[in-house]
This record gives C-alpha cells, structure tokens and sequence, in this order.
C-alpha cells in the first residue's frame, strides 16, 4: 500500500511540475515581444499600472537572465504564495482575488459532486432491477448527460429564473445585503444557489446513474454470481456482493471525471454571474488579465490533485485487495 | 438409486429458433457411484449438468423427469428449485477460477452464503474439509486474489460439498488446470465421495483419459443423446458403439510413435441441433452406418448396465 | 460519463464496462445493424444534423453568417426559422454554419485523440516493461491535469484561433482514458496465439501491432473513436462559451456564448440559446445512444436480451 501511495504522489508531483511549467512557458515563447504586447493588450488606463506591470513582467521573465534561472525564479515566488498581481482589480494581488472566489466554486461543486455521485450510483443500482425503471432511466440519463453544462443553466434559469420568478439567476447573494454570518445572508445566499447547483447535480447524476446501471448488470452476470445462484443464495446477497463491486469503478470514475466536473462549474457560474472562479476566467479573458488567469489555472489544478489524492484514499478503504499489495488502484 | 433422468429435453432459446441442446437423455445413477459424462463439444453433457441444478435464462425444460432421491425436482420452477441447490444437488462449475467475489475474504463469504441460506456450519468441520483437499485454514482469511488457480479451485470444492449433497455435478473442473493439479482435484473428488461426504458424483469432461481414473461408470453423450454408458472398464475395453470406439481409438498412447501408429480423428462434426436430422445422428461420420441407420435407434440394455443407442450394437 | 463496455468512456466510470471485442465476420455485424433500434435512431440523427451541417449553408442566400440582415432581437416567423439575435443576425444561418464548425472540431479532437490513445496504448499494452511504466506515467498525468484549464491557458494566449487548432489542442488533452483502455485490451490480446506466430515469424511490433491486434479490436476502436468524438465537441462549446473560441466564423458554442453577453436569457429570447444547445444535445446525445446500439451489434452475448 506504501507503494501505491507513492507512485500516486509522484505522479501529482510530476503534474504539477507540468503545469506550473506550462504556465510558464506558454507567455514566454508567443512570438515577439510579450510584455509590450501584454502591456497594451491589457488596456490599462492608469500610467502607474502599466509601469508596474512592466516592471512586474520583466522582473518574472528576467529576459537578460539564462532561461533556466527565469524558469527558477518563477518557480521560487510561486512556492511563496505569489501568484502576481491582478491587472484587473489592480493593485490587489491574483492570491487574494481568488481566494475570495474560492468558497463559492467549492460550495457549488462539493455538495453537486458528492449528491450527483451518490444519487446517481443509487437510482442506476435500483435501475438495474426494475425493468419498467430501467426503461425511463436510461434514457432520460443520456439526455442528461449529453447536454451541455451551460445549457442546462440557461434553461434552468430561464424556466425557474426568468419566467417563474422563484428563484434568482444572477450574483451570488443580493445586492442590498452585505455578506456576513447572519441568517439572513445565508438564506439569501443559499436562494442564488439553487438554480446552479440543480443545473451541475442533473447533467452529472444522468452520468453516474448510467455508468452504474450498466456496472450492477456486469456485476450480476459475474461468474461469482453465477456460482451464487447454482448454490441457490437469495437475490438479496448477490445483489449485494454487485454493488459492492460495482462501487468500485464509480470511485475509480469519479476521479477521471474531476476535469469535466470543474469545466462544468466554470461554466454554470458564468450563466449565473455566480461570483467563483468561473466568473473570475471570464473577467480575466475579457480583460485580458493573464496573472489572473494563470493564477485561477494553478489554483484549479492544485485542486484537483488534493481531490484526485482524497478519491485514493477513500479507494483504499473501499477496495480491500489494494491492502494486500496485490491489485486494484486508481490507476 | 440417488437420481433417475427420464428422457430430458431442454432446448435453448436463439434468435434463429431452438436449439435441443438435450434431446431426449435418461440414465441412472446409483448411490456412492461417480459416473464420468463424456462427449465433444455441443453433445449435450454441460447443458445436462447446469440443467440439474439451475436453467440460465435462454434454457427452457422441454419435456422429461429427473428424480432425486425419490423426489421428482421441479425443474423450470426456478424458486423451488432452491430448497434442492447446496442442500441436496450442488455444482462446483467450470469457471471455479472466478467463481470466488473478489473483495470478499474467503471465510466472510463461506459465513454469508451459509447464513443466507439459513445453515451453519461448525468452524472445526471447515478446516477438517479444507484439510482434506489440502488447504490450510489460513485461505479463509484470504482474499481470492492471494490464491493460485487451483488453490481457488479446492477451494470452491469445499464450498460446494460443505452441506453434504446427494449428487455432485463436477463441470469440466480439470480443463484449465496443469496435469499434476488435475490428478489432485481428482483424487480430491474421489476422497468426498469415498468418506460419504457426497453420495454421488457426475463428472463432466470431454477428456475421456482421465475420467477413467476417477469414474465408476461413462457415459457417453453425442449431439444431445446417449450413445453408451457402461462400467468403466467396460468401456473402455469393450466399447460397443461406434462412436466411443472412435474416441478411444484417437486417445494419444505413451510410447506410441507418430510413424508406426498415427493419431486419428473422427472426421466430420456434429449435427446441427436447431434442426436435428431424423435418425442416427452419427450417421454421416460413422464408418458402420447403413440404411437401417435412417431409423433412430433406440436405448438398449446390451449387457447388465451396459446401454448402447446403435443398430449395429444391438 | 457514457459508457464504454469496459474501460471508461471519457465520461463515466463506465468507461469501464467492459465487455470483451468478438471478432465475427462483417457480413453478420451489418444484418445486426440494421435490426438494432438505437444504432438506426441515433445515426440518423447524427447523419440529418451533418447533412443540415452541410447542406444547409449552401442554401442560404448569405454566406457570412454572422452579417445583421433582419430586426433586431425579432422571435422565429416565416423569414427566420430562428429568429434573429440583438443585433440582427439570423439565427437559423448561424445554427447551420455552427453544425459545420461543431462536426469539424469533433471530427478533429476526436481524431487526433484516436490516434494519440493508441499509439500510446498499443506501445504500452504490447511492449510492456520500462516502455509501459514511463507512458504510463505520461498518461496518468496527462489525465490529471483538468483538460480545461490546460485549453484555457494554451487559447488566451493565440491571438487568432481557428477550429482546427483548437480540434488539435483538445485531441492533444484528451487522448489518456482511451489509451488506457487500449492498453488493457491490447494487454490480453498480447497472450493470444496469433501473436505469438507473428511473432516467431520476425514480424515487428508495429506490424504485429497492426496486423494481429488492431483488427481485434476494430470495433472497440470505432466505438471508442465515437465517445472521442461527442467529448470533442462538448469540450469545444465549453471553450467556446468562455469566449475562447474560433476567432472567426462561428459555432454552436459561440452562439451560446454571445446569448449570454447579451442577455438573451434575461430578455427572454429563448430562440437564441435553446437550438443551439439543443443542437449539441442532439448530436452528442445521437452518439452516446448509437454507441450503445454499436456495442449490442459488436458482443453477441448482449443481444440475445
């Protein structure tokens, strides 16, 4: 188990090695000359703004400096919690921007992708029984899951939003309220959640309850269940011998689809002007703020290893064969 | 008499119709007799084994009685059935390898299928029966994965015979093992029935060599009928019908040269079984038929519990 | 998060229902094709979308699409089937030119993924060894990496982006799932005795490889190529909706995108943002259901239910 756990971290290691180059590297080699481009792309009013910026991005790209001490130096102000400074809320710097988004991502997406996960596996484990299930299911969860992230926000926004007026389809929380721990904050804030929330839980549960189903159905053409049968055990242990073993890949499963559960919040947020990171990519591309962007690209990817390492732990437990050293894994 | 088969049908259900898998089998089994259930692929001997003890989804039992220790079983009802499965006829299947749930230590599993099926059984009778197929109590608390093929194998042995069945159905438990482990389970197999933890035994193979090792009668299936069934050393020594000469005539001899005498086949295959020709289904490959073959012999007694389905035979 | 029998599907974890390639003639595949329900349904679909795709800009009077022609924000009528956006451009001109561009980067992702995954796949599930471990590697972090993001940085830093860069970035992120699947698979086809004989006769890897192999998998190739193809595509209109897509021209996810800057939504002008992602629903939906229909053609254990 000590070795399966290390290959993990190296492999997240390796990852974010990856990425923190790519950042690095792709402003670095666009042809001509990036920080005068940047400069000006970034359409920056205030001369001081622009000056700092300059000054910033040659002192980050160290252009009169060897490559590998530019590469190194990016590296050593990262490890110090700086992400640069913010072109577009100028001069707060790219950290403190995201972090102020960072709970409104984290509170649409943990509660969607735990709900959506263990919904879905329950109404595709039931699916697999109930043939007059079965035969609603699976349809309505290929429709689900086949449409867009944010198509399904603008519908739903539209139809409970726009049309029926019951809930809000804009911001996180109202304008005439001031963010706080009173009750009344809350009530409001959890108002605006509701609409993005349905919208990331719905296209996901289709997946999960899909993927279940047709897991379960394997599960219960196995040869273990087979020899079950000829033994005449009751429906209900075999039953749950499958979905014990059908859990497993789902967890596997949970942890490949991490990327596109992080592309659809992005994306629902915008529909919703829901004040996470997603709202903040969009402000950063329009506003050609790159600091931002590339902050907000480490800061999803960092969250996506801790999940990715949190799904291999809980695999662990699940699956008792990764104890003996003999099988099983993430990977 | 622990079983009595009387004229079994069981068809398959296909796309392109029925397929009579079993047309028309009957036999007896005696107590304490293991009779080796032998035939080329699509004979009908799997189909007769999984028949007795459960019906998959496509297999339809289309006419006939089977009689266990007196009682007719019920066949096609799929519930009642299960007052008979583990208790009184129990199966230890081909693909015994896999037949074992994965994330379930052995013992918790043994624990679970015996609960759920109301019966326990008592720690030291396990290890006792674990031992005698050579296993040590330590497998129990092991998952599959830790065990070798024919530890797994044993394994499932043990399981099966744990509520001392009257008929064992072993399917084709030696095909996928090496030639020292199948000794093994053979000798296994022959220890359950020798000590009266299993009545009786019926032991499906297509390898004819080795079932003359633990068998104390074959009987030999083609295209979903008997051919011959006869005390082992019967059979193989004085075959009767033209089929189980053939088969024993292609068995490979040690020592025997390729040169000096070459191995032969039966040429041909089987019939079709969605439309099975009228007659002799031996027919087209049988060096002996004639126009009397046109007609379907029946099952005849040539000799004390010596059955043969051939004119030529008779 | 459809399913792939066996391995993950770009989607679910089903990617991982397994279920093993039969190799059977093609003569019996195609009177199986033609009787499956889901395989017809969902190919027409996909095939009267791509006809619409391209045939449609052709029967139109314009070729820019995204030219003002008519009123502004005016709801679907005799004229415009689709009625026209706040700035007058016909909806229903660039529903079609978005079909285009939409199968384009599908076809493209898709494509280049393909042949990503099983060049990796093929090399590791064959070779093994040092080869296996060291893409391994390659593939897991590939995988990690959430593909979005990486595509948000590569594309706000072009200037100019076009459909087919942007099908050769989301092929270059997208391949990992189904090179592990083709590893698996080409894992116990390696044991089979064909190859051992081709590989006594000297054949090398690549041919064995081509030869012996791919052809046992042809169909849980295809099948894979389709889920590619559908992720291809929703991956696109996510990319495109954030604002990072083709600089010229349009697509399905631009048209969505625009709808949202101009509040089409709160405006109440549902004719601009429902068809063009009922359009990608449509067509990726099509796929999902065809490749379930493709997969009961291709494992006979699964039709006889």
């Amino acid at each position: 188990m000590r070795r399966y756990f290390a290959r993990k971290l190296l492999v997240y290691a390796l990852t974010f090695v990856a990425a923190v180059t790519v950042n690095w590297m792709i402003p670095r080699f666009m042809p001509g000359d990036p920080v005068a481009a940047m400069v000006a792309r970034a359409r920056v009013s205030q001369p001081e703004a622009a000056e700092a910026m300059r000054s910033y991005y040659n002192d980050l790209f160290g252009f009169d400096e060897p490559l590998w001490q530019q590469y190194l130096h990016f590296w050593g102000a990262l490890l110090q919690g700086d992400f640069g400074i913010s072109i577009f809320v100028f001069p707060t710097p790219v950290g403190d921007v995201l972090l102020d988004a960072l709970p409104y991502t984290l509170g649409l997406m943990i509660p969607s992708v735990l709900l959506s996960w263990f919904a879905g596996n329950w109404i595709g484990a039931l699916s697999a029984r109930r043939k007059v299930l079965d035969n609603t299911v699976l349809p309505a969860g290929y429709l689900l899951t086949a449409m867009p992230y944010m198509w399904i926000a603008v519908i739903l926004a539209w139809a409970f939003g726009a049309n029926a007026g019951w809930f809000p389809i804009s911001g996180g929380y109202s304008l005439d309220i001031t963010p706080g721990w009173s009750a009344a904050f809350a009530l409001d804030a959890l108002h605006h959640w509701v609409l993005p929330f349905l919208s990331l839980f719905l296209v996901a549960l289709g997946g999960w309850a899909i993927g279940m189903r047709n897991m379960i159905i394997y599960e219960l053409e196995s040869d273990y269940s087979s020899y079950l049968s000829a033994l005449g055990a009751p429906q209900r242990l075999i039953r749950r011998y499958a979905f014990r073993n059908a859990v497993l890949p789902q967890v596997t499963g949970l942890a490949l689809q991490l990327g596109v559960l992080v592309a659809g919040a992005l994306v629902t947020e915008i529909v919703f002007a829901y004040p996470g990171l997603g709202s903040l990519i969009l402000a950063s591309i329009q506003n050609q703020d790159f600091f931002l962007l590339q902050g907000a690209f480490l800061f999803i990817v960092i969250g996506v290893l801790i999940a990715n390492f949190l799904i291999d732990i809980v695999y662990v437990v699940v699956d008792p064969r990764t104890r003996t050293g003999m099988a099983g894994g993430t990977s | 008499m622990t079983l009595t088969v009387n004229d079994l049908r069981v068809h398959y259900r296909t796309l392109r119709g029925e397929v009579r898998a079993l047309d028309g089998v009957g036999f007896d089994l005696a107590d304490g007799e293991i009779l080796g259930l032998a035939g080329e692929s699509g004979c009908g001997k799997t189909t007769l084994g999984k028949s007795l003890i459960r019906l998959d989804g496509r297999m339809r039992h289309a006419g006939g009685t089977v009689t266990l220790d007196g009682e007719e079983l019920p066949l096609s009802d799929d519930r009642a059935m299960n007052a008979y499965r583990f208790h009184r006829i129990s199966l230890v299947p081909q693909y015994s390898m896999s037949a074992l749930n994965p994330t379930r230590r052995i013992g918790r599993m043994i624990r679970e299928l015996l609960a759920s099926r109301g019966v326990s059984v008592d720690t030291g009778e396990l290890h006792r029966r674990l031992a005698l197929v050579g296993l040590e109590p330590g497998v129990l608390e092991r998952y599959p994965i830790e065990l070798s093929g024919g530890m797994k194998q044993r394994t499932v042995m043990v399981i099966s015979t744990l509520l001392d069945p009257s008929v064992l159905i072993a399917d084709e438990v030696t095909s996928a093992l090496d030639v020292s482990n199948q000794q093994a389970v053979v000798g296994a197999l022959r220890g359950l029935r020798d000590k009266g933890l299993v009545t009786s035994m019926i032991f499906v193979t297509h390898d004819l060599g080795l079932t003359s090792h633990i068998a104390d009668s074959i009987m030999v299936m083609y295209a979903g009928k008997l051919a011959e069934k006869a005390p082992t050393k019967v059979l193989t020594t004085e075959p009767r019908h033209p089929y189980t000469r053939m088969l024993i005539g292609s068995l490979p001899q040690v020592g025997a040269r390729y040169k000096d005498k070459p191995l032969s086949g039966i040429e041909g295959s089987p019939p079709s079984l969605l439309n099975p020709p009228a007659g002799c289904r031996f027919r087209d490959r049988c060096p002996l038929a004639d126009s009397r073959c046109a007609e379907e012999p029946p099952v005849v007694e040539v000799a004390p519990r010596h059955s043969v389905a051939c004119w030529k035979a008779a | 998060m459809s399913t792939l029998p066996d391995p993950a599907p770009e989607t679910a974890a089903a990617p991982a229902a397994p279920s093993a390639p039969a190799a059977k003639p093609g003569s019996e595949w195609l009177h199986y094709a033609v009787r499956n329900p889901k395989l017809i349904i969902g190919a027409a679909l996909v095939v009267i979308l791509l006809a619409l795709g391209i045939a449609g800009p052709m029967l139109l009077d314009n070729d820019n699409p995204n030219e003002y022609v008519g009123p502004q924000a005016a709801a679907p009528d005799g004229t415009y089937w689709m009625g026209t956006t706040t700035f007058g451009q016909d909806v229903y001109a660039q529903f079609v030119h978005g079909l285009r561009s939409t199968f384009l980067v599908g076809v493209v992702g898709g494509a280049i993924a393909a042949v990503i995954a099983m060049v990796v796949g093929f090399l590791a599930g064959y070779r093994g060894g040092l080869v296996d471990e060291v893409l391994n590697m390659l593939t897991n972090i590939v995988l990690v990496l959430p593909a979005l993001a990486v595509l948000l940085i590569i594309n706000a830093y072009m200037g100019v982006r076009s459909v087919a860069v942007q099908g050769l970035f989301i092929g270059l992120t997208s391949w990992p799932w189904a090179a592990r699947a083709i590893r698996a698979q080409t894992f116990s086809l390696r044991t089979r005795e064909f190859v051992d004989l081709a590989r006594l006769s000297g054949s090398g890897t690549w041919r064995i490889v081509f030869r012996e192999i791919a052809p046992n998998m042809s169909s849980y190739l295809f099948m894979m190529f389709i889920l590619l193809f559908g992720g291809s595509i929703l991956i696109a209109s996510s990319l495109d909706f954030i604002g990072l897509g083709p600089t010229e021209g349009v697509s399905l996810g631009l048209m969505l995108q625009s709808a949202q800057q101009w509040s089409a939504l709160q405006l109440g002008m549902w004719w601009w943002f429902i068809p063009p992602g009922a359009g990608i629903t449509a067509i990726v939906g099509a796929l999902y259901v065809a490749n379930v229909g493709l997969d009961e053609v291709f494992n006979p254990k699964l039709r006889e239910s």
